[in-house]
C-alpha cells in the first residue's frame, strides 16, 4: 500500500489560500453568519458565569487527572475491552492506522465500508488508503457526505459543510446522486441523502466510527451524534471499526457527563445530543443484532510527542467541541479550507505541529493575533494562547537542552529574522541608544518609507512624531 | 492569571511610575503627556525613568525567549521605589503583569524581583478607577464615541470595564457598543505584518463596526489597536479617526481646571 | 517492539509532574443539588415533558392500564401499518392484546430480514430503563429482547417511559443504577427524534434514523391530565 502523503502546508500557500478566502465576500458572509449562529447558541447554554467556571475546573481536572495516569488507563481500557470481546489495535501513525484497518477490512472482502463521524480517519487520510486497495469508503454524516461528493474535506469539525449554501448543495445532489432533481428545500436534500445512506447502511459489510470518549473502567466506547449515522456504521454492519486517538480515554463511567455536557453546549450550544451511544461489545449470542466483530484502533501519529512535553501536554485535553474555532477572529475570516490541515483554527494550529511537524506547520502557529478568545472559551481550559507562542519558539530555536526534542524544531529560523531579533534586542536593551534612534526617527520622519511591507496593504505608512515622550517628558523636568 | 475584578488595590499613592511604551514613545507621545497630566492632576508625582525602552512583548509573542529576555531585564530594575507603575496601554501591562514572572522562570531571584514588580503594574484606567478613585467632570459638549478595547486589556487586564466605568463619569459622553465588539481588530503586533490579508480583513470589519455606530469617533485605551485602525481609516480616506483614552479624558474634562 | 510497547514506553518516559487527585464528580453534583430547590417527582416529570418536547419528541401520558389503547389510537392515526415490538420484551403481552394492526415482532437475527425491516416498518416500540429529566432524555439498554436497531431504523420510534425511573442528572442515572457494574453491549441515551443541521445550520428531522419519537409517559391516574 502506498502512503498518501500528509499535508504539507508551506508558508506561502497558506498566506496565498488565506489571501483568496478573505477576498470571498460570500464565504466571508457564510462563515460570520454560522459562526454568530454557533457563539450565540452557546452563550444562552452558559448563562451564569461562575458556574461555567465550576463545569470548566471540574472537566480540566478530569482531564489532566485521565492525561496524568494515561498509559494504565489505556491498559485497563485495553483489558476490559479484549474482555468484552472487542478487538484492540495500536497504530503508532497514519500508516499503520491505514494498515490496520484495510487488513480488517480485507479479510472480509469488504467492497463498501459506511463511516460515521471520525477527524482521526480524516487526520490518517483513509479514504484515500481504503480507495487505493478499491474499497469504498464512504462518509454518512450529512456534512461528511456532502462534502465527499463533492471531492472536498471538511471545513469545520463539528460542521463539515459549513462553507456551502443550500444552492450549492442542491446544485451538487442533482448533479451527482442518480435519479435527484434539483430541490433547495433543506428537507428534501436531507431525504434524498437519507435515502442514498439507508441502502448503503444496509449493505456495507463493515462500518466506522470515532470515539469521544472511551471509558477504561468498564471498556465502553462513546459517541456522541445528532443524525444517527453514527448508530447506523456501529450497528448495522456485520464489522465495526472505532478510531481514536490514545488522548480520549477517561478512567471512570462518572467522568463522562461533566465532558459530555460541556462538549455539547461548546460546540453547537446544545444541552445534549439527540444520540449518545455508549458501545461495550459485540453481538452476544441471543442477540439479534449488532455488529459481530467490533476493533478498537489506538492512534499515536505524534501524541506522544505533545505528552512528552509538560506544557504541551494540555493540547490533549481536547474534546474537540470546535468552539475555539466558532471564536476565532482568524478563522472566522479565512474558514477551514485555508489551514490545509484536517483540524483547522486554534485547536488545528496546536495539535498540527505534533501530527505534521514543524517543518510543515510551522506558519499555523503565526496565524493568531493572540487575541485569547480560543482560550477564553475553552471547555477543558487549554492556554492555548501560551501554547501558539511556545510552538512559535520551537519552529524559531533548536532543540534546547532539558527539552524533549519536536520534530521539524527549528524549522521556521532564518539568518534575517535572527538578525532582525538581534537587533531589536541590542537597541532596545541599550537606553542611550534607543533615545537617540528615537530622536533620529523622529527627526528623519519626513522620510518614512511609504511602503511598509504587510502593513500598507489597508493602511496608511507609520509615521513618528515630531518628539519622542522621552523628549517630552526630559523637557518637562527641565522645565519643572 | 487573575479575573478582571479579583485584584485587590492600594491606597491612592502620592508618587507612581510611567511606563510609556515604545509604540507610545515614537507615534503617540501626547498620549502618553495626557496620561502624566491626568495623573498630576489628581496630585500624584509621576516619574518617568528615562532608561526604558520596550516590555519585550513583540519578541515574546514571536517566539524568541531570549530576546524577550534581555529586554524585559533591562526594565525589571528602573522601578526600585514600592510606588505603582502605570502604563497607558492594556496590552503591556498584561505583558509585564502576567508574564514577567514567566520570563524568569529560569531564575528564582530574578523572578522573585519580577512577581514583585508585576504586583505594582497597573494599566491607566485600572489605576484611575480603583487607586486613584478620580471623579471626572464633563467639560465638553454633547457627543457619541465608541470605544474599542484591546484584547490583551479585556481578556488581561479587565481594562474594558475600567474604561467604560471612566466614560460613565462623563454624562455629555455616550458610549455606542458596535457589532462584535469583543472581536479582535486585527493588529496583533506582527501578526499584522505577517498576515496582512487577514489581518486587514478584521481591521475593515472592525473600522466598518464603529462607523456604524453613528459615533464621532472611537476611544481605545490602547496605542497598537488605535493606530492600525487610525491608519485603515486614513488609507480609506475616512475622517472618522481614534483617540487615546487619556487623552480624550484630558480634553473632555478641560485639561488643567477639570478636576471635580 | 510492537507498536503498542512503543507507545506506552514513550508514555511512560515523558516527565511526570504531580498526578492530580481522581476528580470527585459526586461531590460537584451534591454541591449543586444543595444549592438548589429539591426536586420532587412532579417537577420532574414537568421538566422532562418540556426538554423532551423541546427536543422535538412528543410526550404522551398514558396510564399502567390504559397506554396499549393510548398507542393502539396513536397508531390508527397515524396510519402506521406495521408496528415492531421485542417478543420476549416485559410489555409483549399487554401490546399483543390491545388489538393493535400490524403488529410485528423483532425475533429472527437482523441478518435474515434486514431490507424488510428497513423498507417496510413504519415503527417500532421499545422500553426504557429510565429517563432523564435535566436533559429530557431516555436511557435505553438494548438486549436479545429488544434489539438495538427497534429504536433506530423505523420511522417511528415509540417509547414507554416509567414515571418513577426518572432520574434529575445523568450523572444520578448512572450511579444509582450503578452502571460501571456493568455494562450492556450497547447502552443509549435519546432525546429526540434524529436530525441533523449540517446544511446551512438548518433544522431537519429524519437525518437517518426516526423523524418521530413519541414516548408513553406511564404516570398515576390523576396525573394524567
Amino acid at each position: 500500500m502506498s502512503a498518501q502523503p500528509l499535508n504539507f502546508v508551506p508558508a506561502s500557500e497558506f498566506k496565498q489560500r488565506a489571501a483568496v478566502a478573505v477576498a470571498d465576500e460570500h464565504l466571508r458572509k457564510s462563515f460570520r453568519g454560522a459562526m454568530d449562529f454557533l457563539i450565540n447558541k452557546r452563550a444562552a447554554q452558559f448563562p451564569d458565569p461562575e458556574a461555567l467556571e465550576g463545569q470548566r475546573s471540574l472537566a480540566e481536572h478530569i482531564r489532566k487527572y485521565s492525561l496524568a495516569r494515561l498509559p494504565d488507563l489505556l491498559e485497563q481500557l485495553e483489558r476490559k475491552l479484549t474482555a468484552n470481546g472487542v478487538k484492540v489495535h495500536w497504530a503508532e501513525n497514519a500508516h499503520e492506522a491505514c494498515a490496520i484497518i484495510i487488513g480488517i477490512a480485507q479479510r472480509h472482502s469488504t467492497r463498501l465500508m459506511v463511516k460515521g463521524k471520525s477527524m482521526v480517519s480524516e487526520e490518517v487520510e483513509l479514504n484515500h488508503a481504503m480507495a487505493d486497495v478499491g474499497i469504498e469508503a464512504l462518509e454518512s454524516d450529512m456534512g461528511e457526505y456532502i462534502v465527499q461528493l463533492d471531492g472536498e474535506k471538511p471545513s469545520h469539525i463539528i460542521m463539515p459543510a459549513i462553507h456551502k449554501t443550500k444552492e450549492q448543495i442542491a446544485r451538487l445532489f442533482a448533479a451527482k446522486v442518480p435519479g435527484a432533481s434539483y430541490t433547495d428545500s433543506v428537507d428534501e436534500l436531507i431525504g434524498i441523502g437519507r435515502a442514498v445512506l439507508r441502502e448503503k447502511f444496509m449493505t456495507a459489510e463493515v462500518g466506522m466510527s470515532g470515539v469521544n470518549f472511551a471509558v477504561a473502567e468498564t471498556g465502553t466506547l462513546c459517541l456522541v451524534e445528532n443524525e444517527g449515522n453514527g448508530r447506523m456504521c456501529t450497528t448495522v454492519p456485520d464489522v465495526h471499526i472505532a478510531i481514536t486517538g490514545i488522548e480520549k480515554v477517561v478512567e471512570k463511567l462518572e467522568h463522562v457527563p461533566p465532558l459530555f455536557g460541556l462538549l455539547t453546549r461548546s460546540a453547537t450550544g446544545q444541552a445534549i445530543t439527540t444520540y449518545f451511544n455508549m458501545i461495550s461489545g459485540p453481538r452476544q449470542p441471543g442477540e439479534k443484532d449488532g455488529p459481530r466483530e467490533v476493533h478498537l484502533v489506538l492512534v499515536d501519529n505524534g501524541r506522544t510527542q505533545a505528552y512528552s512535553d509538560q506544557q504541551m501536554r494540555a493540547t490533549l485535553q481536547c474534546i474537540r467541541c470546535g468552539a475555539c474555532m466558532n471564536h476565532c477572529p482568524v478563522y472566522t475570516r479565512i474558514g477551514g479550507h485555508a489551514y490545509g490541515t484536517t483540524y483547522p483554527g486554534p485547536i488545528g494550529e496546536i495539535i498540527s505541529p505534533h501530527m505534521m511537524g514543524l517543518a510543515a506547520t510551522h506558519v499555523l502557529p503565526t496565524a493568531s493575533t493572540l487575541c485569547g478568545a480560543c482560550g477564553e472559551v475553552c471547555p477543558v481550559r487549554i492556554p492555548i494562547p501560551e501554547l501558539l507562542v511556545r510552538l512559535r519558539g520551537e519552529a524559531q530555536h533548536e532543540a534546547r537542552p532539558g527539552h524533549p526534542p519536536m520534530v521539524g524544531q527549528g524549522a521556521a529560523r532564518s539568518r534575517l529574522v535572527d538578525a532582525i531579533w538581534s537587533g531589536w534586542m541590542a537597541l532596545y536593551t541599550r537606553p542611550k541608544l534607543y533615545r537617540a534612534f528615537g530622536w533620529l526617527a523622529t527627526r528623519l520622519r519626513v522620510l518614512t518609507p511609504p511602503m511598509q511591507g504587510g502593513w500598507t496593504v489597508s493602511r496608511t505608512p507609520m509615521k513618528p512624531a515630531a518628539k519622542t515622550l522621552h523628549e517630552l517628558m526630559a523637557a518637562r523636568k527641565r522645565g519643572r | 492569571m487573575d479575573q478582571a475584578g479579583s485584584r485587590q488595590y492600594p491606597d491612592k499613592p502620592t508618587k507612581v511610575y510611567l511606563f510609556g511604551t515604545c509604540l507610545i514613545d515614537l507615534f503617540c507621545p501626547e498620549a502618553g503627556i495626557d496620561a502624566v497630566q491626568l495623573l498630576e492632576r489628581e496630585g500624584i508625582e509621576v516619574h518617568f525613568p528615562a532608561d526604558q525602552t520596550c516590555c519585550g512583548q513583540p519578541a515574546h509573542s514571536s517566539g524568541f525567549p531570549e530576546q524577550t529576555r534581555a529586554v524585559a531585564l533591562a526594565q525589571l530594575r528602573l522601578f526600585p521605589e514600592p510606588w505603582p507603575v502605570i502604563v497607558p496601554s492594556g496590552s503591556c501591562a498584561g505583558m509585564m503583569r502576567q508574564h514577567y514572572p514567566e520570563v524568569f522562570a529560569d531564575d528564582p531571584g530574578l523572578q522573585a524581583e519580577a512577581t514583585a514588580l508585576a504586583e505594582r503594574i497597573f494599566e491607566l484606567s485600572e489605576f484611575l478607577v480603583h487607586v486613584a478613585r478620580v471623579k471626572l467632570a464633563d467639560r465638553g459638549a454633547p457627543t457619541r464615541i465608541a470605544l474599542h478595547t484591546s484584547c490583551a486589556a479585556r481578556r488581561e487586564m479587565g481594562t474594558h470595564l475600567h474604561a467604560r466605568s471612566l466614560l460613565a463619569q462623563l454624562p455629555g459622553v455616550e458610549v455606542a457598543m458596535h457589532e462584535h465588539e469583543s472581536e479582535c481588530c486585527g493588529f496583533g503586533g506582527t501578526f499584522s505584518l505577517k498576515h496582512p490579508a487577514i489581518s486587514s480583513a478584521m481591521a475593515g470589519d472592525k473600522v466598518d463596526a464603529l462607523q456604524e455606530t453613528g459615533a464621532q469617533k472611537f476611544v481605545s485605551a490602547d496605542c497598537g489597536c488605535m493606530l492600525s485602525l487610525n491608519h485603515t481609516l486614513q488609507k480609506r480616506g475616512e475622517g472618522f479617526q481614534g483617540q487615546h483614552l487619556a487623552s480624550f479624558l484630558w480634553q473632555r474634562t478641560g485639561g488643567e481646571g477639570g478636576q471635580r | 517492539m510492537s507498536a503498542r510497547d512503543n507507545i506506552l514506553r514513550r508514555l511512560r518516559a515523558a516527565p511526570q509532574g504531580q498526578t492530580p487527585l481522581p476528580p470527585d464528580v459526586g461531590a460537584f453534583h451534591a454541591a449543586l443539588a444543595a444549592a438548589a430547590p429539591v426536586g420532587t417527582r412532579a417537577s420532574r416529570i414537568e421538566l422532562f415533558c418540556e426538554k423532551m418536547t423541546f427536543w422535538h419528541g412528543e410526550v404522551v401520558r398514558v396510564t399502567r392500564n390504559n397506554w396499549p389503547q393510548k398507542l393502539r389510537e396513536l397508531c390508527a392515526a397515524r396510519g402506521i401499518r406495521s408496528l415492531l415490538y421485542g417478543a420476549q420484551g416485559e410489555h409483549a403481552r399487554a401490546l399483543e392484546a390491545a388489538g393493535i394492526d400490524g403488529l410485528k415482532p423483532y425475533d429472527r437475527p437482523v441478518d435474515e430480514w434486514k431490507k424488510e425491516l428497513f423498507e417496510d416498518t413504519d415503527a417500532g416500540l421499545t422500553s426504557t430503563r429510565g429517563g432523564i429529566a435535566e436533559t429530557g432524555t431516555l436511557i435505553i439498554w438494548p438486549d436479545a429482547a429488544e434489539p438495538r436497531l427497534l429504536s433506530l431504523v423505523p420511522p417511528i420510534h415509540f417509547a414507554l417511559l416509567d414515571g418513577d425511573r426518572l432520574y434529575d442528572t445523568l450523572f444520578q442515572a448512572i450511579s444509582e443504577q450503578q452502571w460501571s457494574d456493568g455494562m450492556p453491549t450497547n447502552a443509549l441515551l435519546v432525546s429526540g427524534p434524529s436530525k441533523t443541521a449540517d446544511i446551512q445550520v438548518t433544522l431537519a428531522y429524519g437525518a437517518h434514523g426516526p423523524k418521530e419519537l413519541i414516548v408513553l409517559l406511564l404516570v398515576n391516574e390523576e396525573e394524567q391530565a
